[in-house]
């Protein structure tokens, strides 16, 4: 294996994506929302009708795309495999408390970095949170924590989750009455790019993702787990390219791509505490799920069912975060999401401890 | 010579199990992972502990054969 040839890869590939979620925003995604695959899971649970907030619903062509970009690579590459059966109940807990965490901060950790590209400094304690988050989650896996193994499962049931993104892609072009899209300047689900320019970038990000296994919270789990910093190359060249090409848009357009303030950032509170606290909850969860939303969407694009099963998670979180008013707003986190956000980090602690240290049939 | 039986468990459990298994520093270990990131990783993993790896598939289920 060519260590040094795959690191020029994931770099490039960390670039790509950046200046592609940067690109994004040009085109007419919310203000530092080239990517996020919470607010995106959000948007389009918003659009089937799974919650009623009416400023974010619509079906996120990225999503889509990403889903499939990943699918049509794997099988490409003779990776798409149909597998599942390791613990799908505690995948689906796990994505849903992760969501709860995103809409606390506001964004997966995907848009976390796309935020420090535009100068938001509030995802600096968004950062801080996610870091010590992988750490706690990283205590448990030292310590032998596991979700068991998968099994190998007939080919429908990892073509499901990809198949439903057709299905998807088929509503939002035809755009039936029973689909809820928010009005142009009805709040972030009203700004999107064309749904051609979202679906290709989705698709490239998806397969690059696939192809590189880039991960945001496999970068800082592998430097503290292995000190592999193979993952965080790529985490920090998706914030090189969407930080240059921000710059560059903001010097040769009309619009502001980049502003380093605390205050008065797109789709963001200034809260710090509870940024933290929200990326903890999502640092802490998605390390015991194995990845990032982003490295979920991949998976199940592979064919990985319970991957999809957390996808599942994740909508059903978000579908909840905005009937239950948990979701933080600009004003700032709300007191019901404050709440969801302390009983996730114990749900998800639950979890981790049930995994690692009461275990059937452990062997030591 | 230890063997490692991955298969099934997906990243990064395979390379916590292998390095768990070379506490006990012996020069060849089999690992069993079935599928592609699982390989890589544990051959990455191998190979920055200065091991050879060699890799044979069958049936989409990897051996891995990591020697000094």
């Amino acid at each position: 294996m060519n260590l040094k040839g795959e690191k020029t890869g994931i770099i490039l590939a960390g670039l790509v994506i950046g200046v592609i979620a940067s690109l994004l925003v040009l085109f007419g995604n919310p203000a530092n929302m080239g990517f996020c695959i919470a607010c995106f899971l959000r948007d389009t649970a918003g659009a089937l009708g799974l919650h009623r907030a009416a400023a974010v619903q619509y079906i996120r062509p990225e999503i889509i795309g990403i889903v499939l970009g990943s699918f049509i690579l794997a099988l490409g590459k003779g990776e798409f495999k149909a597998k599942g059966g390791s613990a799908p109940m505690t995948r689906f807990v796990l994505g849903f408390c992760a969501m709860v965490g995103c809409l606390m901060f506001l964004g997966c950790p995907f848009r976390m970095i796309v935020r420090l590209g535009g100068g938001d400094l509030n995802a600096i304690l968004g950062l801080i949170g996610f870091a010590a988050g992988i750490l706690t989650g990283v205590f448990f896996l030292n310590k032998g924590y596991s979700l068991k193994r998968s099994y190998q499962l007939p080919v429908l049931e990892g073509a499901i989750l990809p198949a439903v993104q057709v299905v998807l892609l088929v509503l939002l072009i035809a755009a039936p009455a029973f689909i809820f899209f928010t009005e142009p300047d009805g709040g972030p689900g009203g700004k999107h790019a064309a749904l051609i320019i979202s679906l290709i970038a989705g698709l490239v990000v998806g397969a690059l993702a696939q192809r590189t296994r880039l991960c945001m919270v496999g970068g800082i789990r592998d430097v503290v787990l292995f000190k592999e910093f193979r993952l965080l190359t790529g985490f920090a060249a998706i914030l090189v390219g969407c930080l240059v090409c921000n710059l560059i848009l903001t010097a040769v357009t009309p619009g502001t791509y980049f502003k380093a303030a605390f205050a008065g950032q797109a789709v963001a509170h200034t809260d710090g505490l509870w940024n933290a606290l929200g990326m903890y909850l999502v640092g802490f969860a998605c390390v015991l799920l194995g990845g990032c939303p982003l490295r979920q969407l991949v998976l199940s694009g592979e064919g990985n069912a319970d991957s999809a099963v957390a996808v599942l998670g994740l909508i059903t979180g978000a579908a909840f975060c905005h009937n239950f008013g948990l979701a933080s707003s600009a004003d700032g986190p709300t007191a019901n999401g404050k709440v969801a956000v302390l009983l996730g980090i114990a749900v998800v602690a639950v979890i981790a401890c049930a995994n690692t240290f009461f275990q059937e049939g452990k062997k030591n | 010579m230890k063997t490692v039986d991955a298969r099934g468990l997906s990243c990064p459990e395979p390379v916590i199990l292998l390095r768990k298994a070379m506490a006990s520093k012996e020069s060849a270990y089999t690992v069993l992972v079935d599928n592609a990131v699982s390989k890589e990783n544990v051959t990455r993993a191998a190979q920055h502990q200065g091991y050879k790896v060699s890799v044979s598939e069958k049936d989409g289920e990897y051996t891995l054969s990591i020697t000094r």
